[in-house]
């Protein structure tokens, strides 16, 4: 045995393996860098074709949604010690910028696929017949909260108008320039109200003074507080959030 | 097995195509899954910490959720079609089925030593335990999200585990046991990396142990 020989390898008998191992670092880094690039800045704003097929998706849970619901199951109901206290606030603004009107002159103006669009008072509104439910509001971030809501039921005061019951959707705008919109099946759940009251007095200016519509099938966003207008339409008036990429449906 | 039906050096595949296609159709589904409702839970922590933005994709919230919701019918139909091919093949009760205390013990100290051999398509203790547990909470996951996506119309469900609030944290909880078990599925492939190979092209099972040549 020869106690000089040469140990390391030359390059010539390593060199197969170095082209393996680059080559599979140069495969692993374009693997990495396209996930990367698919993962990121996936925001539904780029019109790119991840965000095109998260749009048909939402488009396709929309139309599972619907399948879904029914106006037979009902959101479960709690005890007054249930209540959640306070009540959280959200808007798309902070509280400081609440805006109220004088709940007097206020009127619900009306447009649409409606008989009898004229406007509706207050006053009138409470003449009508009254519901009251403690449900649980969900918001879209996940959280949630118990509230005791009371108001005219939405069916009654629809048929009350003269809706076409058989239009697509129901449209709101709201004085703080919020806006939503529902699905007629929705709007004719015998648990969305008209909210007029929380607790045992007229609705507060954080809860959407003085008309709110209020729907334990629906997450919080499609929920409108200081309703303005209402329509009944065929159009799909989409919403606030709705048009920035929640799903439109966002039922619970 | 019949080993008189076999062409000598044609063993079957360790993993059939299905098992593979939905093995790597839940993989990334699950993925998507647990990176976008990563996202969704810093809208609104249950614990006091969130998730680093790097980890999450969406980029916001809407776009988490629809990650999220996207995901879930993928790895909706690969479950399904996995459960039916497991419980109808015989899969689950030859494979999965998890054996007795005594040979997991046995399992887990060799696995932990290194001494843990792995033979192809033959799944060990330890294996047979962490697969038939993720299953289970994967499960478990989806029923929970059910819940909490639709509290309302599947309101049996919400009430099952606990109503909307419950449910929530049993979803969450679901999630840190598949992330474990993650962890320690990819730290045991690294071990058998070959594992990695035949789960991509389906490998050929090893031959059962000869007692007698064995001993």
């Amino acid at each position: 045995m020869n106690p000089f020989r040469r140990v390391r390898p030359t390059y010539d008998e390593v060199r197969p393996d170095l082209v393996k191992i680059e080559r599979r670092l140069m495969l692993r880094s374009a693997l990495s860098l396209g996930a990367l690039s698919m993962l990121t800045g996936c925001n539904l704003e780029d019109g790119d074709s991840v965000d095109e097929a998260l749009k048909i998706m939402s488009r396709f849970n929309d139309k599972v949604q619907a399948a879904l619901f029914s106006n037979d199951h009902l959101a479960a109901t709690f005890p007054p010690g249930a209540i959640t206290k306070p009540f959280p606030f959200n808007a798309y603004y902070g509280m400081a910028d609440i805006r109220t009107v004088d709940a007097a002159s206020w009127r619900l103006e009306l447009s649409g696929q409606i008989a009898d669009r004229r406007p509706w008072s207050l006053a009138q509104l409470r003449e009508l017949p009254q519901q009251r439910q403690i449900t649980r509001h969900i918001c879209i971030e996940g959280w949630s909260a118990i509230g005791d809501w009371s108001g005219v039921p939405f069916s009654v005061f629809l048929k009350r108008i003269g809706a076409d019951l058989r239009a697509r959707y129901v449209g709101f705008k709201c004085f703080d320039d919020y806006f939503t919109s529902i699905d007629m099946a929705t709007a004719l759940h015998p648990q969305t109200i008209m909210a007029l009251d929380y607790g045992d007095s007229p609705l507060p200016p954080a809860y959407g003074a003085p008309l709110k519509l209020r729907m334990p099938t629906k997450l919080g966003i499609k929920n409108p507080k200081y309703i303005a207008a209402i329509t009944i339409t065929n159009h799909n008036p989409g919403g606030y959030w709705e048009n920035q990429g929640y799903n439109w449906f966002s039922g619970s | 097995m019949n080993q008189m039906h076999r062409k000598p050096g044609r063993a079957p595949r360790a993993h059939p195509a299905i098992v593979r296609l939905t093995h790597w159709i839940s993989a990334a589904a699950m993925v998507c899954m647990i990176m976008s409702g990563w996202r969704i839970y810093n809208a609104s922590p249950i614990l006091p910490f969130t998730f680093p933005e790097w980890a999450t994709i969406g980029g916001w919230l809407g776009g988490a959720l629809n990650w999220h919701f996207a995901a879930m019918w993928a790895l909706a139909a690969a479950g399904a079609i996995y459960l039916v091919y497991g419980f109808g093949s015989g899969h689950f009760r030859r494979d999965i089925r998890p054996v007795g205390p005594r040979a997991i013990l046995r399992d887990i100290v060799a696995a932990l030593t290194l001494r843990l051999a792995h033979r192809e398509g033959h799944y060990n203790a330890v294996q047979r335990l962490l697969y038939s547990g993720v299953l289970v909470v994967i499960v478990l996951t989806v029923i929970t999200g059910l819940s909490i996506w639709k509290p309302v119309q599947l309101g049996f469900l919400s009430w099952i585990f606990g109503g909307y609030a419950v449910a929530r944290v049993i979803h969450f909880t679901m999630m840190v046991l598949i992330v474990c078990f993650i962890v320690v599925h990819l730290a045991l492939v690294a071990l058998v990396p070959s594992t990695l190979r035949s789960m991509i092209t389906g490998g050929r099972v090893a031959e059962p142990i000869d007692r007698e040549t064995a001993s």
